[in-house]
């Protein structure tokens, strides 16, 4: 009969109200009766009924062994509806796999979905299934064997997998798609709830890996997705394989019914991203995530996973920044959670998008709101935590009714309270007081209870400074005694009990206020009706350590007499203590010694001050202590009357005692190792107004527009000051005088970038680039290094002074010293101006000079000589004391501008009889310089000119003088040695000219220069460069963190930059003089250095690692 | 993974509930009651995920939902899924629901209970994601139906 409905209902589908079809059901469906019914019902009670009723019949029907498959079929789904409405009909379970055991395929498929709902894991009627699948595995029926495998993956009891699992193996070369599909799921549930048994079969998984069928490759992710997350290291050799089954997804390979609104099979890559981020070779996939960025629907998918690939952090961020933008709400939550996720390692990428965060703030959705509070959580330091605090404060009324409260209720208090104590970042006393009293005035007994003990222990061991500790309390007092005279039937017990510590042990600071006074607003508490038994306890603590004599009397008399009789034991024993301390003065001052606050406890655990009293009461025939356990054991043994009850209640009873100690419980186990500095206290500004002190510094001029100031600014702050050359200040100066000029702009808005300024003040100021646009952040890079005014080896602010200023000083120098060779010659030369055309045959076009030189005299000058690369020059430097005396007299003729900048030794070219050719290389931040010495040995004048690739002027030497010539070189094609090929050609006034050959031999690595770039600009770097090479180096591991040794000892050595170590990798970055980039990661793997190196320039990759490896086994 | 997908009216009567996690009867009851509670009082025009509930499991479980006139479906997940994977993952699947009943309402999840959760198989099975592709999932549920027919016809 139901089958007929069954068919009705196929027949006229969508019916769209519910009357039309529940008219046709009714008559002739008893699942139709059953909902018709429930639909009619108004009350919960009145549903519990019907159900009960309807239950009760199908539980008569179920048990007849009349009613035939098909019936039963009918009441599985009834039975379903009710579990389904929440009313156990634990009766069915057993039909249910009878029904999955016996029926035909559409009874048997009810069957097993009846079976599914009902039953979990560990229900013990599962192992009458087993056998049911055993043979369904076995059918030769298609749909058997599919509901077999699903139902398997569902639940199946761990203890029978081995039946089972040869079976589903073999299901994995099932030549239907569907069942190896779901064979592999299987598979991989068999390995979340026992890995040990699939252990052996991890061969086939790669097996699935290569089905031909996407659909099985893809069910083949979720076990390697596991297992790589398990043991990224074990699955290295199959990253190749993800990578190109990405490239295919990405490149449209996949048949076109994959593709999910035009994107190709979306689900695929994600999983796909998942897995390579969990790889461990990071940088191997940036160039599938760049790809699949590249299709910025699927970013949307992965943008989590992919924010955490660093080198492609450039990119995410870009894409980031479009979410956060982004008009529809869904990609702006997204876009907020994904900033949230980076902004913890890159807080500055949260200044481009101020302007929208802050909207977001106001955003009516709640959930934004929170994801935006968490956003500001992340970033919070010390300029602007009480913005973002108070902005928590505004959220708080919402949070009782959200389900997060307790989360962000949390993370909200750690930081106030992180920020008084830790980071002494709260502005003041006052501050600090009142936003914890709104806090917990607000969120009450939401909180955890450790919070307001935390907050009592802040108050009572303090900081460092006595006086500011007692000002805190002080003021402390002050606030909760204004609010007990207000209404404190509305305050939250939590927030009572906190009040009447403080002002037990506190009030006597102010001393014009009374103990009677507080202790009648105490006894107020306890009168009033909603106060817990809990705070009760609380207040007559505190009443106890206040009642001294003189007013208070009568109050607390009255007090004891209340609860002297409580039925509250606790409260009586409080009462107790009270009453008699009041009396006893002298004991109480023992007991409770006033501003003891900061001294721990001893406990006395042994209770030694009672042996006494034990031994007496034992000389008088009491019987001898039991421990608790030693009596439950003789009472089970006498089997006599069980005590337990008494016996339970004595835990209970101790642990209300430790609230009688003086200090709130937690307290006792403090240590006082409290090592906060004294808070700043400074500031007295009102707490509710924006801090704009230091705020202007950054953030002057109006949002939006300006957002690139900082970007400017920081740059800025990167150039050390004292290097500046005095035309660069000023422009330094005016870009700041300028950014200090305040631009009008509307009302509103301005509001909104001052609350931009004072919540994101703090992030700009640190010194690398922020995100907001490429392009600003490289012409700054490369304006820079244009100037080349900074020295890499941290000269001294004359050389930079000397270096940066006009040319013209240098060459003053230069003339002088010119001229004090000049001087010291003895013989006087007549012909000066005497000059000989020389030959200029350029070495370097044989081939064997890569190097390219740009020559120029000394006597030249030519102020482009430091536009350009140009001008460079040695060091006299005598005190580095050189082997041989030539070596320190040539040293002398070193230009003195060139002081302080290394020099290599100076190594003879070429020797005649009557020149001496020497020359060694220094290197300057942009550029390596070239200097030759020519030594004139004979008395006789000579002009000579040193040719390489380029015109060298011709220049004259007097005799026992030096001539000094310089050379700029620059690096054409890379090689592990660069050679400079060159020859000498001279000419004494009345011969014929002669010359020498000389070669110069240098390393590359005199050319390479750090480049300072940051870890965002890296990864944009990274993915443009074609030439890469990798290989393995040895590990410095003689200290304890292996790859910052062996990254120090490179960068001592050869001049890289290490950008940042992030765990077992670090990121280097170089470059060949000027403008040619090379940037270098390395991991640690198995001991060793897995470095990568990638440039622009072919060969350097090749020759940087050579040198590498001769660093590490030089060290 | 997915630890629960559910759908309820308007009104939070639940139509279908499939855990993929043992949770007592009385917690899957209380799971739909306060999801539907959380959802319900959301607007339109508010975003389609909750987070930082503590139904199911604490700071890591979410909640995607999509509201479709009469009915919520919502899957709690954890953190290892795509929110708006997940989010395309319902609306492939209510678009499925639609092929397979011809224009679905919810009375077709009221009186095919079964049905639904036998499609919901071939997208999800044991809390992972089997299947995507409409059109495979149609196929599937397609081939099923016809072999079980033609093994009662006779």
């Amino acid at each position: 009969m139901s089958d007929v409905v069954e068919k009705t209902l196929t027949a006229l589908p969508g019916l769209l109200s519910l009357d039309s079809q529940s008219t046709k059901l009714s008559s002739t469906s008893k699942l139709g009766n059953l909902i018709r019914g429930i639909t009619e019902l108004t009350s919960k009670h009145e549903e519990e009924k019907l159900i009960q009723r309807e239950l009760t019949s199908i539980k008569e029907q179920v048990s007849s062994p009349n009613t035939s498959m098909r019936q039963m079929k009918e009441l599985m789904v009834r039975a379903i509806y009710c579990e389904m409405l929440g009313y156990e009909a634990s009766f069915s379970y057993i039909h249910a796999i009878k029904l999955a055991q016996q029926g035909t395929a559409l009874e048997k498929r009810v069957g097993y979905l009846a079976v599914s709902l009902f039953l979990n894991e560990s229900h013990e009627l599962l192992l009458l299934l087993v056998n049911t699948v055993l043979k369904d595995l076995q059918s030769t029926n298609l749909i058997e064997v599919c509901m077999a495998l699903t139902v398997v993956s569902q639940m199946f009891p761990k203890d029978m997998i081995p039946a089972i699992l040869p079976l589903v193996e073999e299901k994995l070369n099932h030549p239907k798609e569907i069942i190896r599909r779901k064979a592999v799921l299987a598979l991989y549930k068999f390995y979340l709830i026992a890995p040990n048994q699939v252990q052996h079969i991890h061969n086939k998984f790669r097996k699935a890996l290569c089905d031909k069928d996407p659909g099985v490759m893809t069910a083949s992710l979720h076990i390697y997705l596991q297992m790589i997350q398990e043991n990224p290291e074990g699955y290295k050799d199959l990253t190749t394989s993800f990578v190109t089954i990405l490239k295919q997804v990405v490149g449209g390979k996949l048949p076109m019914d994959f593709n999910y609104h035009s994107v190709p099979a979306p689900w695929l890559q994600i999983q796909l991203l998942r897995i390579l981020l969990f790889c461990s070779t990071i940088f191997l996939c940036r160039d599938v995530a760049a790809l699949c960025i590249h299709c910025v629907s699927l970013f949307f998918y992965c943008i989590q996973p992919l924010s955490s690939f660093p080198a492609i952090l450039y990119e995410s961020a870009k894409c980031i920044g479009n979410f956060v933008l982004s008009l529809k709400i869904n990609l702006k939550y997204l876009g907020l959670k994904a900033l949230t996720y980076v902004v913890q390692q890159h807080p500055k990428l949260a200044l481009q998008h101020q302007m929208t965060i802050i909207e977001c703030l106001d955003h009516p959705d709640l959930i934004i709101k929170r994801e935006t509070l968490e956003l500001l959580f992340r970033i919070t330091n010390a300029q602007n935590v009480s913005v973002i605090v108070e902005k928590m404060l505004e959220f708080l009324p919402f949070l009782k009714i959200m389900l997060c409260c307790c989360i962000i209720y949390t993370l909200f208090i750690v930081l106030i309270l992180f920020s008084y104590e830790e980071y002494t970042y709260a502005p003041d006393n006052e501050w600090f007081i009142e936003t914890m009293s709104t806090v917990f005035s607000v969120g009450g007994d939401m909180m955890q209870p450790d919070i307001p003990n935390s907050f009592l222990k802040l108050l009572s061991e303090g900081f460092d400074s006595v006086e500011e500790d007692r000002k805190l309390r002080l003021f402390a007092v002050d606030s909760y005694v204004s609010l007990l005279q207000g209404e404190p039937g509305k305050l939250p017990q939590r927030f009572l009990q906190v009040i009447s510590w403080v002002l037990g042990e506190y009030s006597y600071l102010r001393e014009e206020l009374e103990a009677a006074t507080v202790l009648r607003l105490l006894a107020k508490l306890l009168d009033m009706k909603s106060t817990s038994s809990e705070t009760k306890s609380w207040v007559l603590m505190a009443m106890t350590k206040l009642c001294e004599g003189g007013a208070g009397v009568s109050v607390t008399q009255e007090v004891c007499e209340t609860y002297g009789s409580s039925l509250d034991t606790v409260l009586r024993q409080r009462a107790q203590e009270l009453q008699h301390l009041s009396q006893d003065c002298e004991l109480r001052a023992r007991v409770l010694p006033r501003g003891a606050g900061l001294e721990p406890l001893e406990v006395d655990s042994s209770l030694s001050f009672l042996d006494g009293f034990v031994s007496e009461a034992l000389a008088a025939g009491a019987a001898p202590y039991k421990a608790p356990h030693q009596r439950q054991e003789e009472l089970a043994q006498a089997k006599a009357l069980s005590l337990e009850p008494y016996g339970l209640s004595l835990p209970i009873s101790m642990s209300s005692c430790s609230i009688a100690d003086r200090q709130s419980p937690t307290l006792l186990s403090v240590s006082s190792g409290l090592s906060g500095d004294s808070p700043d206290l400074s500031h007295k500004g009102g707490s509710t107004t924006l801090k704009l002190d230091g705020v202007k510094r950054v953030w002057g001029r109006e949002g939006y527009l300006s957002e690139r100031e900082p970007v400017e600014e920081s740059a800025h702050v990167e150039v050390p000051s004292p290097l500046q050359s005095p035309s660069q200040q000023g422009e330094a100066d005016s870009s700041q005088s300028q950014t200090l000029t305040p631009i009008p702009t509307p009302q509103p808005e301005q509001e909104k970038q001052q609350l931009a300024s004072s919540l994101f003040v703090g992030l700009g100021s640190q010194s690398s680039v922020c995100l907001m646009g490429k392009s600003e952040s490289t012409t700054q890079r490369f304006r820079r290094k244009a100037k080349g005014t900074v020295s890499s080896s941290g000269a001294s602010e004359q050389i930079s002074n000397s270096l940066a200023s006009t040319p013209s000083t240098a060459n003053h120098l230069l003339c002088n010293n010119l001229l004090d060779s000049n001087i010291t010659s003895d013989l006087a030369v007549s012909s000066l101006e005497q000059t000989s055309q020389l030959s200029q045959g350029p070495a370097a076009a044989n081939g064997i000079c890569d190097v390219e030189l740009t020559g120029s005299d000394m006597s030249e000058t030519s102020p482009t000589l430091i536009r350009d690369n140009g001008v460079v020059a040695a060091d006299p430097a005598p005190h580095e004391d050189p082997d041989k005396l030539k070596d320190l007299c040539l040293r002398t003729h070193l230009p003195a501008e060139f002081s302080g900048l290394c020099h290599s030794e100076i190594t003879p070219l070429c020797t005649n009889q009557t020149l001496d050719f020497s020359a060694c290389h220094l290197q300057k931040e942009d550029s390596l310089a070239l200097v030759a010495f020519i030594y004139n040995c004979i008395l006789m004048f000579c002009s000579f000119q040193v040719s390489c690739v380029c015109d060298s002027p011709v220049q004259e030497a007097r005799s026992h003088s030096v001539a000094v010539c310089q050379y700029s070189l620059t690096v054409k094609r890379p090689s592990v040695h660069v050679e400079v090929v060159g020859t000498a050609s001279y000419q004494f006034p009345a011969g014929t000219p002669h010359s020498a050959q000389f070669s110069y031999k240098l390393p590359l690595t005199s050319f390479i220069r750090p480049l300072t770039v940051s870890t965002e600009e890296y990864g944009a770097m990274w993915l443009d460069f074609s030439h890469d090479t990798k290989q393995k180096l040895t590990l410095i591991s003689d200290g304890q963190e292996p790859l910052t040794d062996t990254l120090n000892v490179l960068k001592k050595k050869l001049q890289l930059h290490v950008v940042e170590i992030i765990g077992m990798e670090g990121i280097v970055a170089c470059r060949l003089l000027r403008d040619q980039p090379c940037l270098m990661h390395c991991r640690l793997h198995a001991g060793t250095l897995s470095v990568w190196l990638r440039s622009p320039v072919p060969d350097l990759p090749d020759c940087l690692m050579y040198h590498c490896q001769r660093a590490l086994q030089e060290h | 993974m997915i630890k629960a997908i559910l759908i309820f009216n308007n009104h939070g009567k639940p139509r279908l509930s499939k855990f993929y996690e043992h949770y007592s009867e009385d917690t899957e009851q209380q799971i739909i009651r306060e999801t539907f509670h959380l959802v319900s009082k959301r607007d339109e025009n508010v975003c389609n995920f909750l987070e930082g509930g503590m139904l199911i499991g604490g700071s890591d479980y979410r909640l995607i939902y999509r509201h479709y006139a009469t009915l919520y479906f919502v899957f709690c997940v954890d953190s290892s899924e795509s929110e708006l994977g997940i989010l395309d993952l319902i609306q492939v699947f209510v678009e499925t629901l639609d092929k397979c009943f011809e224009n679905v309402c919810e009375l077709d999840l009221i009186f095919h209970v079964d049905k639904v959760h036998n499609i919901l198989a071939e997208m999800v099975m044991g809390g992972m994601v089997l299947e995507t592709n409409m059109n495979e999932i149609i196929t599937q549920v397609d081939s099923q139906n016809k072999m079980e027919k033609s093994e009662q016809s006779p």
